[in-house]
């Protein structure tokens, strides 16, 4: 599934309840070495009826496009200090041919310079998943796996359209821990109308007896331009809002009483190290470079969006453009409203002294006896419930 | 003397009357045909979005006939709507005759007959006139029909005219010529100039509009107003001809302007007569009264900081509408604003959207009401316009409110639903007449509280469109009235009370209590709605909480999207007014008042 979309941003504090400098010491992407790079692999063997990122189901542009990536990437050399995650999402980047995976992989350690403990992600699809690829993914510098597994249930799997069932995600993650990854994250989907509850804790219990090091828990969104969408209008898809928020309460108590810390809206993790990296940047405000058609990307002030279509961007590409369809300066009101949004959708919240003094007021004597937000360390950080309402309450403190 | 010709256009809404105006401008050489585009006569934005005309306006349009003889003819436009009849009635006692327009493809309706009324009240020369004979769906026969059943007027000497085309547009301009009479000649007499209307000119002052009867007037002349008694001296006469024009002086006969150095059109009285204050004339024009306002609304800024800056506009606004009538006001629950009166509806919304783009204020109108009439047990009476100001109930020996005749014409086959709206909103003394075979005159009394509302909009929605309705005010009737008070998380807001017939006080308390619970966005705690009488609850409802407000993801290229809807959502909450902890959005203070019927 693709995401992270890349982009440069000011200097945050990936770590969050530690004191961090103010805002007007943020540095620019050039002048630091923690920024990260996300490529954004627009190629699925299906589309799911769910999911509305820009991929498409076809093979033959494969090189075109890792060519045009790596045009992409040599035109932004000089701007990028250097980068300590690496993030392959999609689409489903399980499906790069091993050798085209290497190579472009080899192409941008040749651009940029990655720090040598760079956390490098791949997302895959279970089902291309064996042992030959796995090995050949950890021979090219992956060593960390984002498998997306959304569910332990066949039911639950042919609901959701995935070419997988539940004993090829089960395969899946024995043979990547076979295969010696030891950062291991799954994602999930749940939140549907009619989902039973017994299911869902089955997949749960199952998630904690596996161990991974991280999972990613997404409440299904009814995106536009999907089959879902369509078929939502004639018979509603999504739980009421007072089950998803109970599943989401559940989830968070079942997966913290497994060992894992929910430190963002959709993610967990075993401890403060696996949370991932990469995408703690998004929320921190750290700049990340996107590559790739539909990739974002942030450079400490400035907001890009690639070309979305996979056409469109290997034309830019092939006509010597830059890929880019826009971009946006953010003014100060601007970057402080990004950081109250994105802190509190994280266990480490938002310093207090971002917000105004009248918005700081109303969530010390509103938020926090409401039990939505807490004070730790100079940071107003949502509880559970608090990250169930996180939009609301940032429109409650940006003022 | 010049050969002068006065006469108004009157018409129902959307027949066409500022398109043909338009075309005279035109063919008078006012204005090229390239210039035509947009309306000429409504100036202000709100009057061409809703297709009406709010203020009076006139213009002087050269004309010289087949015979080569120049005249000047007086088109003076009337505003289009029931709130502001009074002023149609002073432009009409302005006029020779007037030009009654029809569409052809709608027929003669309910305001075309109030419009004919009026008049026949000011003796003028009628011209029928069928506009938009170049629509497709135009019925010419079925119009001369109407015009002779439903007008008495007749029908087969009727002009038949296109205001977008100009079709039968010159014959038209002769036949005003040779049909309306030229106005009597009394220039020897002391000046007697009827004021129609005035508005604001920011380096002038108030630009009074005004007829002369009898006598003259020039620029040095001391003037007085008549009602007021005040003098001033007159620094500029002249005609309008979509600008002001200069002239030398206005002779009886003439209609134009005048500019006196009068600071602001509240210190002009439409309906008063101008005379010279050395020779003044013996008595003032007929038919002077004051305005009065019927509506009565609270009106608060959003933010309570920019109570200052609304005083500002208001009293900016005011310069340039003598009727609106407004004074401090303070509510526990918004704190301080204004109460103000308005001739109707109409003219509270245009003053609220006026005073919304023109001058930018972020306000919160409450519900509007009427002024009843309390007779206390000590024998006083009252006047409340204010649901605030009840009187205490234990003290009340008789309340009262305003009636109204209500006149609605509409084809017949909606007669039962209209029959049910009447009397829904406690329509008696109904009377029926067919006026012509398919077509019904519906008469009622209404109490004016159950009109202002919504009633002419379910109006128009229980008769597809095709009823009009139009009222007179008649009277002040016995009535067993009691104050339905809103009380948001138990705290009783003052500023959504409103004054019910005590018989329908629990359906209107649900009612609105349901409607409250729709216009009250959601918060991250529940919200408790309750209607009350005195300190009985009589109604409930509940805005549930927010249980989950969060997007699933939001990595690298979400972040652009959720912040613009933050943005969004964030300009949405300052149109809403904080009481207590609760947000309430400027609808949900009318929505009380909006009832169950659709």
């Amino acid at each position: 599934m693709p995401r992270h979309l890349a982009t440069r941003s000011a200097a945050e504090p990936t770590e969050p309840a530690r004191p961090t400098p103010p805002s007007s010491a943020t540095a620019q992407a050039d002048s630091r070495a923690d920024c990260g790079l996300y490529v954004h692999v627009p190629f699925c063997a299906s589309k799911c009826p769910y999911c509305a990122f820009a991929s498409e189901v076809r093979s033959d542009l494969m090189e075109a496009w890792a060519g045009a990536v790596l045009r992409e990437a040599a035109a932004q050399a000089g701007r990028w200090g250097g980068f300590d995650t690496l993030y392959l999402g999609g689409g489903t980047p399980s499906l790069l041919p091993p050798r085209l995976l290497e190579r472009l992989l080899s192409g941008l350690r040749r651009v940029f310079r990655f720090a040598t403990d760079c956390e490098t992600t791949l997302e895959a699809n279970p089902g291309d998943v064996d042992r030959e690829r796995i090995g050949a993914w950890r021979a090219s510098g992956i060593n960390r796996l984002s498998l997306g597994i959304q569910s332990f249930s066949d039911p639950e799997l042919e609901f959701l359209g995935r070419r997988h069932d539940a004993q090829r995600a089960r395969r899946a993650l024995d043979l990547a821990r076979e295969a010696g990854f030891r950062n291991l994250g799954l994602d999930l989907v749940y939140g549907w109308r009619g989902q039973d509850e017994d299911t869902l804790c089955g997949t749960l219990a199952e998630v904690v007896r596996f161990g991974p090091e991280h999972v990613s828990c997404y409440q299904l969104t009814i995106e536009e331009g999907t089959p879902f969408f369509i078929r939502n209008k004639s018979r509603p898809l999504l739980a009421s809002e007072e089950e998803q928020a109970n599943r989401f309460l559940l989830l968070s108590e079942v997966l913290g009483a497994g060992g894992f810390e929910h430190y963002e809206v959709s993610n967990f993790a075993r401890g403060a190290h696996f949370r991932s990296r990469h995408n703690q940047k998004y929320w921190a405000r750290v700049p990340t470079l996107g590559l790739g058609p539909a990739a974002h990307s942030f450079d400490g002030s400035r907001r890009a969006w690639n070309v979305r279509s996979l056409e469109g961007y290997l034309r830019s590409l092939g006509e010597g453009g830059t890929g880019r369809e826009g971009e946006e300066a953010l003014d100060e009101r601007q970057a402080r409203t990004e950081r109250i949004l994105l802190g509190l959708r994280t266990c480490d919240g938002v310093r207090l002294d971002v917000l105004s003094a009248s918005a700081r007021e109303k969530a010390l004597s509103k938020f926090v006896p409401q039990l939505l937000l807490r004070v730790r360390a100079g940071r107003l950080c949502p509880t559970p419930r608090g990250m169930l309402l996180a939009d609301r309450l940032a429109l409650e403190l940006c003022e | 003397m010049r050969r002068v010709r006065n006469f108004s256009i009157i018409a129902h809404i959307d027949h066409g009357k500022s398109t043909l105006a338009d075309r005279f401008i035109q063919q008078a050489g006012l204005v090229s045909e390239r210039e035509l585009g947009e309306q000429m006569l409504d100036n202000l934005d709100i009057e061409r979005e809703r297709g009406i005309t709010i203020k009076s306006q006139t213009v002087n349009l050269p004309y010289t006939a087949p015979d080569g003889s120049a005249y000047e003819l007086n088109l003076i436009d009337t505003p289009g709507h029931v709130d502001f009849s009074y002023e149609v009635s002073r432009a009409l006692a302005s006029c020779e005759g007037v030009l009654l327009l029809v569409d052809a493809s709608q027929g003669v309706q309910a305001q075309t007959v109030a419009n004919l009324y009026a008049a026949l009240e000011h003796d003028l020369v009628i011209l029928p006139v069928i506009n938009k004979i170049d629509l497709p769906v135009a019925d010419i026969p079925r119009a001369r029909e109407q015009i002779e059943s439903d007008l008495g007027l007749d029908g087969s000497a009727a002009w038949q005219v296109s205001g977008k085309t100009g079709v039968g547009v010159p014959e038209l301009l002769q036949a005003i010529v040779e049909h309306i009479p030229p106005p009597q000649d009394r220039s020897q007499e002391p000046l007697q100039a009827l004021i129609f209307d005035a508005h604001y000119d920011a380096f002038r002052g108030a630009v009074i509009s005004c007829r002369v009867f009898a006598g003259r007037v020039r620029p040095g002349d001391e003037i007085r107003l008549m009602s007021t008694g005040r003098n001033y001296r007159v620094e500029e006469v002249g005609v309008f001809r979509l600008k002001r024009v200069p002239r030398e002086e206005l002779a009886a006969g003439d209609v134009g302007y005048l500019i006196a150095g009068i600071k602001t059109v509240s210190d002009t009285r439409v309906g008063d007569t101008i005379t010279l204050a050395e020779q003044p004339a013996a008595a003032p024009l007929p038919g002077f009264r004051e305005m009065k306002p019927v509506v009565f609304s609270s009106l608060y800024p959003i933010a309570s900081d920019d109570y200052l800056s609304l005083a500002d506009a208001l009293e900016k606004y005011k310069l340039n509408d003598a009727a609106l009538t407004y004074q401090k006001d303070s509510s526990a629950a918004l704190g301080q604003g204004f109460r103000c009166g308005f001739l109707g509806l109409l003219h509270l919304e245009i003053v609220q959207e006026r005073l919304e783009r023109e001058f930018d204020q972020a306000i919160l109108m409450t519900a509007p009401s009427v002024q009843y009439r309390f007779t206390l047990n000590d024998g006083t009476q009252v006047v409340i316009d204010n649901p605030a100001h009840y009187p205490d109930p234990g003290s009340i020996r008789k309340a009262e409110e305003p009636y109204i005749r209500a006149t609605i014409i509409s084809p017949d086959r909606y007669l039962g639903a209209l029959m049910k709206l009447c009397l829904d909103r406690r329509g008696t003394n109904s009377d029926l007449q067919f006026l012509s075979p398919g077509r019904a005159q519906l008469r009622f009394d209404l109490p004016l509280g159950e009109v202002i509302y919504d009633f002419y909009d379910r109006l128009k929605s229980v008769t597809q469109g095709y009823g009009s309705f139009d009222y007179e005010l008649i009277d002040y009737r016995e009535s067993d009235l009691c104050k339905l008070d809103i009380l948001v998380n138990g705290e009783r807001v003052d500023a959504l009370s409103i004054i019910v017939f005590r018989e329908r006080a629990r359906a209107r308390a649900l009612v609105a209590c349901e409607r409250l619970k729709e216009e009250i966005p959601r918060q991250q705690f529940k919200i408790a709605i309750q209607g009350a009488i005195g300190g009985q609850i009589i109604a409930r409802s509940t805005v549930q909480p927010y249980r989950k407000d969060v997007t699933a993801k939001c990595y690298g290229g979400d972040v652009t999207r959720k912040r613009k809807l933050l943005e969004k959502q964030k300009k949405g909450k300052k149109r809403m007014k904080l009481v207590g902890d609760v947000e309430i959005p400027q609808s949900a203070f009318v929505a009380v008042l909006k009832t169950d019927e659709d």
